[in-house]
């Protein structure tokens, strides 16, 4: 049985597509046979993010329809094994995706992977609803800013009633908090809310902090998950939260602002 | 006093106003979130029938369910005019 993750947020914009895109590699490159699927029915994204845009042929709704098997349209990474993605369908509707639809695929799925990581789209419309209903665990990405924090409530209340796990009365949805787009020192300025504000406004457990970070977007622009920038902060701390998402224990890190000395700053760039 | 509120006024940072903010809102958002999907039309009907016998206006009728350990409690707040 595959252990099912939903990566949403309610809100729009805050890193959902990022996150799943390195999430998932970060589970393939551990070893765990891994799929990612795009539910943005109509907005596909996660192929741009995965560099594999031009290797789509078959999608999501073409499964469901019966138009292609499953291995005609899942993507396999070229990167990473281990690691594939099943895009979302360009010119079709958001209700497309049926629940039994839904449900089959991620049953085919399940016989063979051992993560499938949902990627959401936002809102709670329908394409949101069928991305976390046969969720395991929920990973709630949430900005520290009041609407997004205030996003991430509400679609904690829908996992809470409308996913399988609700409605069928079994053991809740795990739920991750992950803050991304965090800056440590407009926090330290009283600017930003701190890690801790947003824990106990949401009350659910941290899975991570990513730090805001020019390497994020440079590593979209070329199609590379961020969590391949090794070197990076925000590359480290994805492969921290994925580290702890498999029950390791990690400390958190990227939390403080850091301080520059001359040195740094005349030789780094700043 | 005026001199010490000075000071301490600057240092209400926006990041405190905001967590104030959302705490605020996202406890009155779950209340509702926890209450039964009937309340909104039962209010209606309630103020239906009162509003036979006495005028009053909407926001003088409040329902709100309390759940306990292994009960609910209806609780009805009229506020009559004088």
């Amino acid at each position: 049985m595959a252990r099912i993750i939903v990566v949403t947020s309610g809100k729009g914009g805050v890193g959902k597509t990022t996150t799943s895109a390195s999430i998932s590699t970060g589970l393939a490159k551990r070893g765990h046979k891994t799929v990612v699927i795009d539910f943005d029915v109509g907005l596909r994204n996660l192929d741009l993010i995965m560099n594999c845009e031009r290797r789509v042929v078959y999608d999501f709704v073409n499964v469901i329809q019966g138009e292609a098997t499953l291995n005609q349209a899942l993507i396999r990474d070229k990167r990473v094994e281990d690691l594939y993605i099943l895009p979302a369908s360009q010119t079709r509707e958001k209700e497309a995706l049926t629940k039994d639809g839904v449900e089959r695929v991620i049953n085919e799925l399940s016989e063979t992977f051992e993560y499938i990581v949902c990627d959401s789209p936002a809102g709670i419309e329908h394409g949101a609803l069928m991305a976390l209903y046969y969720a395991d665990e929920a990973i709630v990405v949430t900005n520290p800013e009041v609407s997004s924090v205030r996003d991430s409530d509400r679609i904690l209340g829908i996992l809470q009633s409308k996913s399988r796990r609700a409605e069928m009365g079994q053991e809740p949805v795990k739920e991750h908090l992950l803050l991304t787009r965090y800056n440590p020192a407009r926090v330290q300025r009283g600017e930003m809310l701190s890690v801790a504000d947003v824990e106990e406004i949401l009350a659910i457990p941290l899975l991570g902090v990513i730090p805001e970070s020019q390497v994020v977007l440079n590593a979209s622009n070329r199609g590379v998950p961020v969590i391949l920038e090794e070197d990076s902060d925000a590359g480290q701390a994805y492969d921290d939260a994925v580290a702890r998402l498999l029950g390791e224990e990690r400390e958190h890190r990227f939390m403080t602002a850091q301080k520059k000395g001359f040195f740094s700053r005349m030789f780094k760039g700043g | 006093m005026r001199f010490l509120d000075y000071f301490r006024s600057k240092k209400t940072s926006s990041a405190s106003v905001a967590k104030e903010r959302l705490q605020i809102i996202v406890a009155h958002e779950r209340g509702r979130r926890d209450q039964p999907d009937y309340l909104p039309q039962l209010q209606q009907e309630l103020l239906a029938v009162i509003r036979k016998y006495v005028q009053i206006s909407d926001d003088m009728v409040q329902v709100e369910v309390d759940r306990n350990d292994n009960c609910s409690i209806l609780e009805l707040n009229v506020t009559l005019p004088e």
